[in-house]
């Protein structure tokens, strides 16, 4: 039902008026609520996303992360900047293989290995290219490098790269036949 | 005739090169920690200082299991390997854990923990050597009573294909 009416001396104009159920017009009240909730998880999504901590940062696929292969030809590149390598896995799987030039820090999941940490990248510019990698077990279950990445992302470190590893370093990286070394 | 002489010659060779690379392979034998291969030997302490090596359990079926106290895939099979020890032990089957663990005490806190039923000890780069490398946890081997190894799994193992592989080599004598 159409209903447009003019008054004197002021021009008014009554929008089509549709009958709402009882329901509907319940449900209106929330309408802004659902709104602000709708704007929380957005905001909280991106705070997660922008975040050094979130733990989704290190997704498969995401762009903190570095493929083997894409980490070799970094390696082996003769031009740009060469990475800092830090392994902040286990001391038995760096002893027993490890990528050449990586550093040994610890286990990123270990008080000690964070302290070691920090203390090694404390004198570097904040955009100084930075891999980390462990290798220790399926990605999913690393528990070093997360804490590890998150620790240099706190610090205000930009360019820092994780290395993914699906499976464990030897799957990964040693029987693709990529360069290692032994020893401490 | 000089064509004849220059063949035979040729195919001299290629049998010499040929024989030669075949006897290197065999001599060289084959790699560590591969499956069908003799099991290494190893000689540590486990947790309480006793010794522990794998000639000491000669003639049984050995789970040898590389693992870490950090490594979630790992915690996941320990429950099942204890009611292995319980269930096969007397059948012949002896476990034992090879902690890669840089620290020992996280290890004896999660023994007792456990109530783990089987030595456990911990590991060297040396030892993870001599099994091929342990470069990702957790790796279990599977010893014959024959000292060879019948099968290898890098990552958990699926229990039923292990429990198999376990009840089939207590049979054989």
């Amino acid at each position: 039902m159409a209903a447009h009416s003019r008054t004197k001396g002021a021009s008014r104009v009554e929008h089509l008026q549709i009958p709402l159920p009882k329901q509907a017009l319940a449900l209106r009240g929330f309408v802004p609520a659902i709104l602000l909730f709708a704007l929380a998880l957005f905001a909280a999504a991106t705070i997660r996303a922008q975040s050094p901590s979130g733990v989704s940062e290190l997704a498969p696929g995401s762009a903190q992360l570095i493929n083997p292969d894409e980490l070799l030809s970094l390696l082996q590149s003769t031009t740009g900047e060469k990475p800092l390598v830090l392994s902040v896995g286990p001391s038995l799987l760096y002893m027993q293989a490890h990528i050449p030039g990586a550093e040994y820090i610890g286990a990123g999941s270990a008080k000690p290995g964070l302290d070691k940490l920090r203390a090694r990248v404390k004198s570097l510019r904040h955009d100084q290219l930075i891999i980390l990698y462990c290798g220790c077990c399926p990605w999913s279950h690393c528990p070093n490098v997360r804490p590890a990445y998150n620790q240099l992302a706190a610090m205000g470190f930009t360019h820092v790269k994780v290395l993914y590893i699906a499976d464990n370093f030897g799957t990964d990286w040693v029987d693709k036949g990529y360069p290692t070394i032994k020893g401490q | 005739m000089r064509k004849i002489v220059l063949s035979i010659v040729v195919i001299a060779i290629a049998v010499a090169v040929y024989e030669g690379a075949q006897h290197h392979s065999h001599s060289k034998g084959a790699p560590p920690g591969a499956v069908d291969s003799p099991a290494a030997t190893f000689a540590v302490q486990d947790l309480d200082g006793k010794p522990l090596s794998l000639a000491g359990y000669r003639g049984k079926v050995v789970l040898l299991n590389f693992w870490a106290t950090w490594c979630t895939p790992c915690r996941g099979e320990i429950p099942q390997f204890i009611d292995y020890q319980s269930k096969y032990g007397p059948q012949g089957l002896q476990l034992i854990g090879i902690s890669m663990d840089d620290d020992a005490k996280p290890v004896h806190d999660f023994y007792q923990q456990f109530k783990m039923n089987y030595p456990v000890a911990i590991g060297s780069a040396s030892l993870a050597e001599s099994y091929g490398g342990v470069l990702g946890l957790p790796v279990t081997f599977l010893i014959g009573r024959d000292g060879r190894i019948a099968a290898k799994y890098v990552g958990a193992a699926e229990i039923p294909i292990l429990q198999q592989k376990i009840e089939a080599l207590l049979q054989s004598k």
